[in-house]
């Protein structure tokens, strides 16, 4: 899939600069509440320096310059946590800014009545209410989300997709939502205002992209505890460790007890600071990443549920086939010359605007030489397609012509007491084995023949599916299509299951039918009909060019309204979970060195023998604490990127992701501390801190 | 560790697992109310005691009522085994004529036997009457390992069903565990017993004349019954001879074979299994051995069958199994390890036998130790407390992991399991996917009542101890230097784990270790039981998602791994540093 | 939630008395009654009968100190050893300094050279063990023999009659019972 190259490199100095005085300001004793792994460290600062301070006046139990230096690196610890996240919010922040610009206020011509000639009022955008109509002319930019009640237009909406191609917005169908703050390039709009003021597509995506309103999912909820009792667990460690050391102490005779700045050099090592540290930073750079991707999610949660989609239900029109099926063949019934067949198929396709119906219109005029016909001229009523009929055509005096999907035309042919020529059941056939889609033209309700519509699997899909399919994900084509067709179609493009002559209601059926057995569900869809679906899946992604229904029942919107976008969204969900998951395998295997640091550096004193546990060969005592914490410290900034990056994602069947991280994140968490607790120790010695 | 030894550990490995496939099927029958056999004998005792208590076992209970019920029954257990011991001077069945228990040391033991830890602040055959042992401590031994099953059914139920409240009747669990799992393999271990050696009798003891009479320094005792000190503050003594040995004896089998089917490990002697009437030849080591774990490891499988997925009791089974046979070799391996002090003094160069016996060897004594470490039995046939340092440390680890490495009866498997919900939970997250185990999706409540369960027994074994070193009396302590220390972290390690098992040389008697542990042993028992039912309730109201191949499967040998590595990992972070201070030290002194 | 605790007592309590009479009474009970049936000996006690009464127990060690008997091990109880009343061991730690000390003085006392036997020299865990290893009644031999002035041959002998071997031959620790030995050298002859 191509991806758009909009990224801000990861360290935009201006963002820097920013998160550089932010951290500082993240200092306050609530600001740090909400994250209770930091929270500790902060105390653990503050109890330093009131020691350091202590130290200095020289009632210390250890030398200042050591008591200090464990406190810097503990305040830094807790700044470099709050520098991540401030990271991460600066880049959200950057892109809302961008976003507000646009939504500077302007002016909206509010109509009395749904006409382009009646008369207005200019009023400001943000009294708009819910169903006020406007009209808004080329140039102009659209005051609020809105569906379109009349007019045609192309519209410019690379403010908010970064999409700089206009694109069509009309009236009807699916694409007649239009978003406040794009501009309108050409022609005129009545627009029916959908959204009160301040809950407008833009509104929604300042706030998301601000992180102002982002709330914590439940999986970062599950993990903040489980976190959190880490932490308490190594509380309890250091905190009975003096009177155990006391104890000790007395046993042996020598040495003294643990000094509490030790016990709190010991615990922030052991606490998971790293995730702790980072945890918020991943949650927002990962809804950042979701926006760079052009996708808006309602709530994190959303984000969260598609890493867990095991069914992807798929327009297969646009998304696995290029939109466009041609016609390309006219197979007339014995009795029927081609060309009366053509000429039917072209005067029954004459008011559909589907790019199908233009495909017939065109064939039937490079083939015979046809030419089109006005409607007007013929007196002819043109019958539009509905989801129901699943037919359309015109009505001429004596002449009903219709053309649509076989079983439609053939119930249709029943109910005028047509018989159904054998032929035509075979040229259906025919044609839906080799995966085009056959369009059945009658007229008075006599089929005359089939028109062949080819449809063209996009390149590259089938490897996209594989890679779900790997993931675990099952992915289902969904067309209103007849089965042979849907099946020649699916088995080219290689999904798993089709879902053919697809109804709303079918299509709902199935969502729920998966719920029963307990998957989860996510689908795309654009038109109005698409909206129950959309709602009931567990996640549902609409696409901005699609109907404001649509988009009100979905729980995600795609501003470049690309249907495979479906598959990145998984993949950001996954990345997600991922990127905590092994941040926090790491924060904690990195627990092993520092134990390994610290433990004979405290307890050298009491039982010396204990010395043989400094398998890395520290300097001294204090330097071993200070290096542990040093490392600790520092671990966090350089993980920062990863934070905001997020792991690497390769979709693999979860045993197989499972074992690579434990690997990576499990195996080099354990190992990495050593040698950077040893080259921090050998820096300190040679500088002489400790 | 010589041949000899790595046949003995082998042959019992492969004993356990044999043996523990069969009954875990047999009692997942029990579980799911099909026809196990015993039933057809059983059945009508069953009923009748249902319509005696007035108990309609058909009706299903939701996790608070379980709970309550789990309260209720447990709580006037610990009163009546409370009573009993207060009471005894004054019951029938008293033939050695045994006072009423000090108050502190009944409500230790009430507590103790009730919560299946079967801590013993008290010698056995020298302060319990048969009544006692029998109308209290029995009954105990079996109300408080049917209560482990019952709480563990419910936690599998909560998993195995979808969308309900209910988790199944708590008496009924409570008596069908009894009637049809640990009645009858006691009675076929007692039986056994007996035809071993093992005394089951009301006779209180039998006095032989000694082929040699022996003579000894007889403390001097003035009026009231205290020693008479001299003037360097040393206990007087005077010669004495003795010339009868008074054998002490009881129904000595009936309670063996529950104490170790139940994971009890209350012993009816002072020195426990190590007692040559408890367990007086190799055979009755390797019964009593297998069945330790036996029923622990069954019920891996009967999780397995009960879910729907028997690999899913395999792998549990397998990730428990690997530990233990890990913890046992290392512990054999070290009680192999001769003690340099001694082959100093003039002593062979071999494993060290000082509080073991003859019988079962050292490599015979250590698996136990592992064993009844692995569970949370507690029983033992040798003294722990003159184990090499790394000899006594195995086994403190195995505690200290939770008791979830076969564990209590019941309550092993369902420490297991909160260890699996968390394993699920990292590994979830590092594939990418909302956690969910065996199907059930692992949200904050389910992740709060685990972080519960697993930081308790740290919680309250490290602040025991620290406790202990603060404000204990100094004189519990009977070994100087870092092993003193053990004495204290062992002690209540073993206590906020509901183990049982002691360096036995602490005294154990005092108002502060019987008050310090006895609350020990109730906060780790029920603050345990209560979140884990809230867990199966909270689970059992949960879809049941389907597994494909983007859920980590939690059958598979990485997922054995990671259980097994979790366990480890939270268990060996916690306790280093008092390890540290303790066996490690003492190791590091001892083979320098 | 206070109510439902309520309504649970009633059934706790009679589950209570219900399973003290099943468990607490009739299962031991019963037990008793089958260990009397099926194992009288066993079931009262492995009891050693002789001509002048109960001679012990053949599962409890007894104290012997003269060198015409054969030696068990060490015991720690109270307050003179092998107190089958009081079972105890002497839960000395490895590194505590009294268990070299304790052993060094066993060692000394011990005729013959070469290393000590590590069962004859460290207390057993029950202090009633009643069996010491084949090494450590090899290493008394020479002085019961001589004690008794029997043929080292005959005692050899003895002592093989009454050593057990493991169980399926690697389970357990081979052993021998001192008090079944020591009866069985006061009927083999007499001693000085």
């Amino acid at each position: 899939m191509p991806k758009k190259d909009t990224s801000r490199p990861l360290f935009d100095p201006a963002i820097v600069r920013q998160a550089g005085m932010e951290c500082f300001r993240k200092l306050t004793p609530a600001s740090q509440a909400r994250n209770p792994v930091m929270f500790t460290v902060y105390v653990g600062s503050i109890l330093t320096t009131c020691l350091a301070v202590q130290a200095y006046l020289g009632h210390g139990e250890a030398p200042f310059g050591f008591v200090a230096s464990i406190s810097a690196w503990l305040w830094a610890t807790v700044l470099f946590a709050n520098f991540a996240e401030a990271m991460a919010e600066g880049r959200g922040k950057a892109q809302a800014a961008a976003l507000r610009g646009l939504r500077q206020d302007v002016s909206a011509r509010k109509l009395l009545h749904p006409r382009r000639d009646s008369p207005f009022q200019n009023v400001m955008a943000k009294t708009l209410h819910r169903g006020d109509l406007v009209l808004v002319e080329a140039g102009d930019i659209i005051p609020s989300d809105g569906e379109i009640v009349e007019g045609i237009a192309s519209v410019d909406e690379a403010a908010i997709t970064g999409e700089s191609a206009p694109v069509i917005r009309e009236a009807g169908g699916d694409r007649s939502a239009v978003t406040g703050g794009t501009r309108l390039l050409s022609d005129w709009l009545v627009v029916k205002v959908a959204a009160e003021s301040g809950e407008t597509f833009l509104d929604r995506m300042i706030s998301l992209v601000e992180g102002a309103k982002r709330r914590k999912t439940p999986n970062e909820i599950a993990l903040n505890i489980l976190l959190a009792s880490l932490t308490l667990v190594f509380l309890v460690v250091c905190a009975t460790l003096r009177p155990m050391s006391a104890y000790a102490v007395a046993m042996s005779g020598q040495g003294a007890a643990v000094t509490i700045t030790a016990l709190t050099a010991l615990f922030v090592c052991l606490a998971p600071t790293t995730i702790g540290g980072l945890l918020s930073a991943i949650g927002i750079a990962g809804m950042d990443r979701l926006i760079q991707s052009g996708v808006i999610a309602t709530s994190g949660r959303a984000v969260e549920a598609a890493g867990d989609v095991d069914v992807l239900l798929l327009d297969k029109t646009g998304t696995i086939t290029l939109g466009n099926r041609q016609a390309s063949a006219f197979l007339p019934v014995k009795g029927v010359d081609e060309r009366e067949l053509a000429e039917t198929a072209q005067m029954a396709s004459l008011a559909d605007e589907t790019p199908e119906g233009r495909s017939i219109v065109v064939l039937a005029k490079e083939r015979f030489g046809i030419r089109g016909h006005e409607l007007h001229d013929l007196g002819a009523t043109f019958v539009p397609f509905t989801a129901q009929t699943r037919l359309s055509g015109v009505n001429l005096p004596g002449r009903i012509l219709r053309k649509g999907a076989p079983d439609a035309i053939k119930a249709l042919a029943e109910q005028s007491g047509e018989r159904i020529p054998q032929e035509l059941d075979q040229a259906i056939h025919e044609v839906a084995k080799s995966g085009g889609t056959p369009l059945l033209v009658a007229e008075n309700g006599r089929p005359l023949g089939v028109v062949w519509l080819k449809d063209i699997v996009k390149g590259g899909i089938r490897e996209r599916f594989a890679e779900l399919r790997s993931m675990g994900i099952k992915t289902i084509m969904v067309t209103g299509d007849n089965p042979l067709t849907a099946a020649a179609i699916a088995a080219e493009a290689g999904v798993d299951d089709f879902l053919a002559e697809a109804t709303p209601e079918a299509k709902l059926a199935r969502i729920r039918q998966y719920q029963a057995e307990g998957k989860m569900v996510a689908m795309t869809g654009d038109g109005t009909n698409d909206a129950p679906a959309l709602a009931q899946a567990d996640v549902g992604v609409a696409m901005n060019s699609g109907t404001q229904a649509a988009k009100e029942a979905g729980n995600m919107v795609d501003l470049d309204s690309n249907p495979t976008k479906l598959l990145e969204v998984v993949a950001i969900g996954k990345q997600l979970l991922m990127t905590r998951g092994s941040l926090t395998t790491f924060s904690i295997s990195n627990d092993i060195a520092k134990y390994f640091a610290i433990i004979p550096a405290v307890f050298a004193g009491i039982y010396p023998q204990l010395g043989v546990l400094d398998v890395m060969g520290l300097a001294t005592p204090k330097s071993a604490i200070l290096s542990a914490v040093v490392f600790n410290a520092l671990v966090i900034v350089f993980l920062i990127p990863l934070a905001l990056k997020g792991v690497k994602y390769v979709p693999l069947p979860a045993a197989v992701a499972l074992r690579r991280n434990l690997f990576i994140y499990g195996l080099g968490g354990l190992l990495v501390p050593f040698a950077g607790i040893k080259l921090i120790d050998i820096i300190i010695a040679a500088l002489g801190w400790a | 560790m010589n041949a000899n030894d790595l046949t003995q550990y082998l042959f019992y490995l492969a004993l356990l697992v044999a043996a523990s496939w069969p009954l875990g099927l047999y009692i997942a029958r029990v579980y799911q109310d099909r026809p196990c056999g015993l039933d057809r004998i059983l059945g009508p005792v069953e009923r009748l005691l249902y319509r005696l208590c007035g108990i309609d076992a058909s009706k299903e209970m939701d996790w608070k009522a379980y709970a309550l019920a789990v309260v209720a029954c447990n709580a006037l257990g610990i009163l009546a085994v409370y009573a009993v011991q207060r009471l005894q001077g004054a019951l029938p069945l008293n033939p050695a004529g045994l006072p009423g228990v000090d108050p502190y040391v009944a409500f230790n033991t009430a507590v103790s036997f009730a919560t299946n830890t079967n801590w013993q602040a008290y010698g056995g055959e020298t302060t319990m009457s048969h009544l006692t042992q029998m109308l209290a401590l029995t009954v105990q031994n079996f109300v408080s390992a049917a209560t482990g099953m019952a709480v563990m059914a419910a936690l599998i139920r909560g998993l195995a069903r979808r969308e309900t409240s209910l988790l199944g009747n708590f008496w009924r669990d409570l008596t069908r565990s009894t009637l049809y799992v640990l009645l009858p393999l006691s009675v076929i271990l007692a039986v056994a017993l007996v035809w071993q050696g093992v005394p089951q009798t009301l006779a209180g003891s039998a006095t032989a004349r000694l082929v040699e009479p022996t003579a000894y320094e007889k403390p001097v005792l003035d009026g009231s019954g205290n020693p008479v000190l001299d003037a360097a503050g040393k206990p007087l003594t005077e010669p004495a001879t003795q010339a009868e040995q008074v054998i002490a004896m009881g129904p000595v089998a009936s309670q063996v074979a529950i104490k170790q089917l139940g994971t009890n490990g209350g012993g009816f002697f002072n020195v426990n299994s190590a007692h040559p009437f408890e367990n007086p030849t190799p055979l009755t080591n390797l019964l009593e051995l297998l069945a330790i774990l036996l029923i622990p490891a069954a019920l891996c499988h009967a999780f397995g069958v009960m879910v729907g997925d028997r690999r899913q009791g395999w792998a549990v089974f397998m990730a428990m199994t690997i530990l233990f046979a890990g913890f046992a070799f290392l512990t054999i391996q070290a009680e192999a390890t001769p003690n340099p002090l001694l082959e100093k003094a003039g002593v062979a160069s071999a494993a060290n036998m000082e509080g073991k016996e003859v019988r079962f060897g050292a490599a015979g004594s250590a698996l136990w130790a592992a064993a009844t470490t692995a569970a949370s039995n507690g029983s033992v046939n040798a003294m722990h407390d003159s184990f090499t340092p790394l000899g006594g440390m195995w086994p403190m680890l195995l505690m200290q992991l939770g008791e979830v490495v076969y564990g209590g009866v019941g309550s092993g498997l369902y420490g297991m399991l909160v260890f699996a919900v968390v394993a699920v939970f990292v590994a979830g997250l590092m594939v990418g996917r909302t956690p969910e185990y065996l199907g059930k999706k692992i949200e904050p409540f389910e992740t709060k009542m685990a972080a519960l369960v697993i930081l308790i027994p740290p919680f309250l074994s490290l602040m025991g101890t620290a406790l202990a070193a603060v404000a204990g009396p100094p004189d519990a302590v009977s070994n100087p230097g870092p092993h003193g220390f053990s004495q204290m972290l062992y002690a209540f390690s073993s206590m906020g784990n509901n183990n049982g098992s002691a360096f036995a040389g602490l005294t154990a008697s005092s108002p502060f270790w019987t008050i310090a542990g006895g609350v020990a042993m109730f906060v780790s028992r029920y603050w345990l039981i209560v979140p884990v039912l809230a867990m199966a309730g909270s689970l059992a109201g949960k879809k049941r998602l389907q597994a494909g191949p983007g859920t980590l499967p939690t059958h598979g040998p990485i997922f054995v791994a990671l259980l097994m590595a979790v366990v480890l990992v939270v268990g060996a972070l916690t306790f280093v540093p008092a390890l540290a201070l303790g066996p490690v030290a003492e190791h590091l002194a001892l083979f320098k | 939630m206070f109510a439902t605790f309520m309504q649970q007592l009633r059934p706790a309590a009679l589950m209570l008395f219900w399973m003290t009479l099943l468990t607490g009474l009739a299962y031991p009970l019963a037990m008793t009654g089958l260990g009397a049936a099926l194992f009288p000996a066993q079931a009262g006690g492995s009891l050693i009968v002789t001509g002048g009464g109960v001679a012990g127990s053949a599962l409890i060690g007894q104290p012997f100190a003269s060198d015409a008997y054969f030696h068990g091990r060490p015991s720690a109880t109270a307050p003179y050893e092998y107190n089958a009343g009081a079972s105890s061991g002497s839960n000395l730690g490895p590194s505590n300094p009294a268990l070299p000390e304790a052993v060094a003085g066993r060692v000394a006392a011990l005729d013959g050279g070469g290393p000590a036997p590590m069962d004859l020299v460290t207390a057993s865990a029950s202090g009633l063990d009643p069996h010491v290893s084949p090494e450590g009644a090899a290493r008394q031999l020479g002085r019961v023999a001589r004690a008794r002035n029997m043929p080292p041959e005959t005692v050899a002998a003895l002592v093989a009659a009454h050593t057990e071997g493991r169980l399926f031959g690697f389970w357990g620790e081979p052993r021998v019972n001192v008090l079944e030995l020591n009866l069985a050298l006061d009927a083999a002859g007499k001693k000085e």
